[in-house]
């Protein structure tokens, strides 16, 4: 109960942070115009049928919905070392799982609710069109499943680093490599072949919820990436009280 | 009561601080005294289980502070040297903040945060942004932060760094005030600004405690560093020959002055000032002034901690 209360209160001051200075926003506007953009630009060209559009729209939407993550989530632990405050949480009857939950789930949420205020996209596709919703809400659910484990990657990475910067940029190195082990797959010999397409963070996971379909596997996948990333981020910033 | 044992921690090859041990008892007011570097911050940052230790322990009321249970943080307030403040927070927001995080219930909180800010003299600023206040008053949210959730040991990293005079007079009064209902170590590297409101001193250098006790127990130790101010009507040579009779009195010089005036300086122990009074009256001069030496703690501080003296 403790533990809940502590993370809800880390949370909810790391949320209001985002919403209270310019960061937030711009992130915010920042993705909503590029995906506005690709949908006017890529989902709606040509003649298609409704289904492949909205495909489209989750297709090019999990690309920004990957960066945001990174650009929301290195901040978290990072600014917190450059800013001097760590010593208040840690000095505080906290445990270090506490903090690092705390400050996911902020940019989890962050990320989830920039998410939705996309949804006026594939609305609109009912303008003209027949839209599934088992088809929305699996795309939207993968959606938020790669964002979680991007946030996670994130929240790694600003565990890791001494400033913003450097977390962004070990987070987009980590996004990267996950992103390109599909390709190692393809070059390499069984059994890392199989190993390296079922850690590929996109291709094999995600292209399912793009076509409404809910696998299982992919969902256990993200979750389990989630998991494995906030555990590793915990023991790094338990491993600063070292230092 | 804080029991410390043979604390050491190492940044990589590096000793910060060496074997120390201590003890404060409750409600005892303690100074940390030491140079920059001297390992103050490291066991401040131990003792509030910010930082682990390579060896030794630290308890607390019996309870070690590494294992550091939730029960345990909510007894300790801890100021780092660096004030811990989210400038896009409002004053009353973060210790709102601070004092639920440390385990006050919402329908208590706001009743802390509004005695700490009238403790801290802080009410007028509740509403104030923390990124556009003044350091005297970002140093005294420190403190407040320190303080909303009625810890009963407070570990205070140097909490008059960077204040003006007026403000520094203010600290000393907090923590006056703080004397009877709670246990505070605070650090410093002022002698004279702790020895005015601390039962005690610690003194570390280069990570080593190398002297604990009073004001006046550790001047006895170094033999009495301390020297009196006489200024007295008539000969210099009188005065000098005056003060040098008096036991105690290790060395005398002329600072200045004319034949109506003389300014002198005994190397004495401020106590022998009667002594010394009754000296120069002796030897028929008029006694104008006498004075304890400004340089006394200065000198005291510098000779415990291995700085230079000038």
């Amino acid at each position: 109960m403790t533990a809940a209360r502590n993370v809800v209160l880390i949370a909810r001051r790391e949320l209001l942070a985002m919403v209270g200075t310019m960061t937030g926003w711009v992130i915010l506007a920042a993705v909503l115009a590029v995906d506005g953009l690709l949908f006017n630009g890529f989902a709606l060209e040509g003649i298609r049928r409704s289904a492949d559009v909205l495909t489209r729209f989750f297709y090019f939407s999990s690309g920004t919905t990957m960066v945001a993550a990174i650009f929301i989530s290195m901040r978290l632990l990072a600014e917190e070392r450059q800013a001097g405050t760590l010593p208040l949480l840690y000095a505080s009857p906290v445990q270090d799982v506490e903090i690092v939950l705390g400050k996911f789930f902020a940019g989890f949420l962050f990320l989830c609710g920039l998410t939705l205020l996309t949804a006026y996209m594939p609305l609109l596709i009912l303008v003209h069109g027949k839209v599934s919703a088992g088809h929305l809400a699996a795309g939207y659910l993968g959606l938020f499943l790669l964002g979680s484990a991007c946030v996670a990657v994130g929240t790694f990475a600003s565990a890791l680093a001494r400033t913003q910067i450097v977390a962004g940029i070990v987070g987009g190195a980590l996004l990267v490599a996950l992103l390109v082990t599909w390709q190692l797959s393809r070059v390499a010999e069984p059994p890392f072949a199989g190993l390296f397409a079922a850690l590929a963070l996109h291709n094999l996971h995600f292209v399912p919820f793009e076509s409404g379909v809910i696998h299982l596997r992919d969902v256990a996948y993200y979750l389990l990436m989630t998991w494995v990333l906030l555990f590793a981020a915990t023991r790094v910033v338990e491993a600063r009280r070292w230092r | 009561m804080i029991q410390v044992d043979g604390l050491t921690k190492y940044y990589g090859a590096r000793a910060a601080i060496r074997d120390l041990s201590f003890r404060i008892s409750s409600g005892e007011v303690v100074g940390f005294l030491g140079l920059n570097g001297a390992g103050k911050t490291t066991t401040l940052k131990i003792l509030a289980a910010v930082l682990l230790p390579s060896s030794g322990t630290v308890r607390i009321d019996g309870m070690d502070v590494a294992q550091a249970p939730r029960s345990l943080k909510q007894r300790i307030g801890y100021l780092p040297e660096e004030a811990p403040l989210y400038d896009e927070m409002t004053v009353g927001e973060y210790l709102r903040f601070v004092a639920e995080l440390h385990g006050v219930s919402a329908a208590r909180a706001s009743a802390a945060v509004e005695a700490v800010e009238e403790r801290t003299d802080l009410r007028s600023a509740h509403a104030e942004l923390l990124g556009s206040l003044s350091h005297g008053y970002r140093q005294r949210v420190g403190v407040a932060q320190a303080l909303v959730h009625g810890p009963s040991i407070l570990l205070l990293d140097e909490p008059s760094k960077g204040l003006d005079p007026a403000q520094i007079i203010e600290m000393r009064t907090l923590l006056r005030s703080l004397r009877t209902t709670h246990t505070v170590l605070v650090s410093s590297h002022i002698l004279p600004e702790i020895a005015q409101t601390c039962d005690r001193l610690l003194v570390i250098r280069d990570g080593e405690l190398v002297a604990q006790g009073t004001e006046h127990e550790l001047e006895q130790r170094l033999g009495g560093s301390g020297s009196v101010v006489v200024e007295v009507r008539g000969s210099a040579a009188a005065a000098e020959s005056a003060l040098r009779g008096v036991e105690g009195v290790r060395c005398v010089t002329v600072v200045s002055g004319d034949e109506d005036r003389v300014e002198l300086r005994a190397d004495a122990p401020e106590a022998l000032r009667p002594a010394i009074a009754r000296a120069v009256l002796a030897a028929g001069l008029d006694l104008l002034r006498l004075d304890v030496g400004q340089d006394r703690l200065e000198s005291l501080f510098l000779r415990l901690t291995g700085g230079t003296e000038a």
